[in-house]
């Protein structure tokens, strides 16, 4: 529970600091363009990896070699490009994904 | 959600609910009220609080049925019921609370918490400097205004005026209040709806990695380069070869941000000037 809380604490902190910086630094002088490379680009390699992530404790090894979890984000992705719509896209992979691991 | 996510979300991530299209203009237009004679304060304030959540409508849309999907999947993921009301008040970021659920449900330090937040809205740190201006003279409510930049009360402020007659920065600090209480009702909601429900639904938390699923559809859309892609595979290769599963994501994103630090003079080859200046 404490680390809950600390752990919730830590993410106001930032969030704060983030939303905060352009007035505290930013109003006078312009900011470093690394951190205009890094808001642009950064997103794509964090989203890569909280997905990859979800793989990391899938065991491949034995039934259902991560099926389940490799069908959800592929017909989440399908969906988002076709209709591009995040609860339907939402709701389909993780609907898949629950009828899978229930069947297999 | 956005993106937030959610919320709190960068309008091109696709979180953000819908903004008015440019054939509403004429909503807005229409729902302009003329600028009466000095009323008393509490009209006034009943004035700006109806234009204010007139124009804050589309974020109620989003943000209730977010939240309400937030809530869920935190309970679905075995967290307290109460961390959902309590990020929604002090939190309030969309996508950065639904990335802090798989983390605080697994055994992730306070430090790669605060890290990934900080990439998570790094994006903040840039556009938020577009608000400089307009919140230049809030006073006293300026704090409370730079806390509940989200991403979607960052669109709604920039693209409507308050009608006339009504107090700039009143309308200002409506519209922030009534989009955070929008996020939390949902996420409260979503919590409660979540307790209630007789058993555990198993495998409801893969909603989260479809959140990231379609963010990162988004993101492959907007951004047309293949580098940061490249960063996270070969990140994952390396910490899912060295690193315990505990410190896979925090190992994995430092050698990625390394990477794409390397890779930087390919992503911007020769900025012509004064390019950076147009944020």
């Amino acid at each position: 529970m404490n680390r809950l809380l600390l752990g919730t604490a830590a993410m106001a902190v930032v969030t704060l600091f983030t939303r905060a910086a352009p007035f505290l630094f930013f109003s006078k002088r312009k900011p470093p363009a690394y951190l205009d490379f890094l808001q642009r680009y950064a997103p794509a390699a964090v989203m890569s990896l909280l997905v990859l992530s979800t793989f990391r404790s899938v065991d491949f090894g034995s039934a259902p070699h991560g099926l389940p979890a490799l069908a959800g984000v592929a017909v989440t992705a399908a969906l988002h490009l076709w209709k591009r719509n995040v609860l339907v896209s939402i709701a389909g992979g993780t609907a898949l994904y629950m009828l899978l691991s229930g069947l297999l | 959600m956005r993106g937030t996510a959610i919320i709190p979300i960068r309008r091109s991530q696709g979180l953000a609910p819908p903004l008015p299209e440019r054939g509403e203009e004429r909503y807005y237009e229409a729902m302009q009220i003329p600028s009466s004679s000095p009323a008393s304060g509490s009209a006034d304030l009943r004035l700006v609080l109806s234009a204010a959540f007139r124009a804050s409508v589309p974020v109620l849309l989003g943000y209730i049925s977010i939240g309400l999907a937030y809530g869920l999947v935190l309970v679905g993921s075995g967290l307290p019921w109460w961390l959902a009301p309590l990020s929604a008040l002090f939190v309030y970021a969309g996508a950065a609370q639904f990335m802090g659920i798989g983390l605080l449900a697994g055994s992730a330090g306070v430090l790669e918490l605060a890290l990934l937040t900080l990439l998570m809205n790094a994006r903040h740190m840039v556009y938020g400097l577009s608000m400089l201006g307009r919140y230049a003279n809030a006073g006293m409510r300026k704090p409370y205004l730079v806390f509940a930049l989200t991403d979607e009360t960052y669109g709604l402020l920039t693209t409507i005026e308050a009608p006339q007659g009504v107090d700039q920065r009143s309308f200002y600090t409506s519209v922030s209040a009534l989009n955070q209480s929008y996020w939390f009702i949902g996420c409260s909601l979503g919590a409660a709806l979540g307790n209630a429900l007789p058993m555990r639904v198993e495998g409801l938390d893969f909603a989260l990695t479809a959140l990231f699923t379609v963010l990162l559809v988004e993101q492959i859309k907007t951004i047309r380069a293949w580098e940061p892609y490249l960063a996270a595979a070969l990140g994952a290769a390396i910490a899912y070869i060295a690193a315990s599963p505990r410190d896979f994501l925090l190992l994995s994103l430092l050698i990625a941000l390394g990477l794409l630090t390397l890779m930087r003079k390919r992503l911007e080859p020769a900025r012509p000037q004064g390019a950076e200046a147009a944020i």
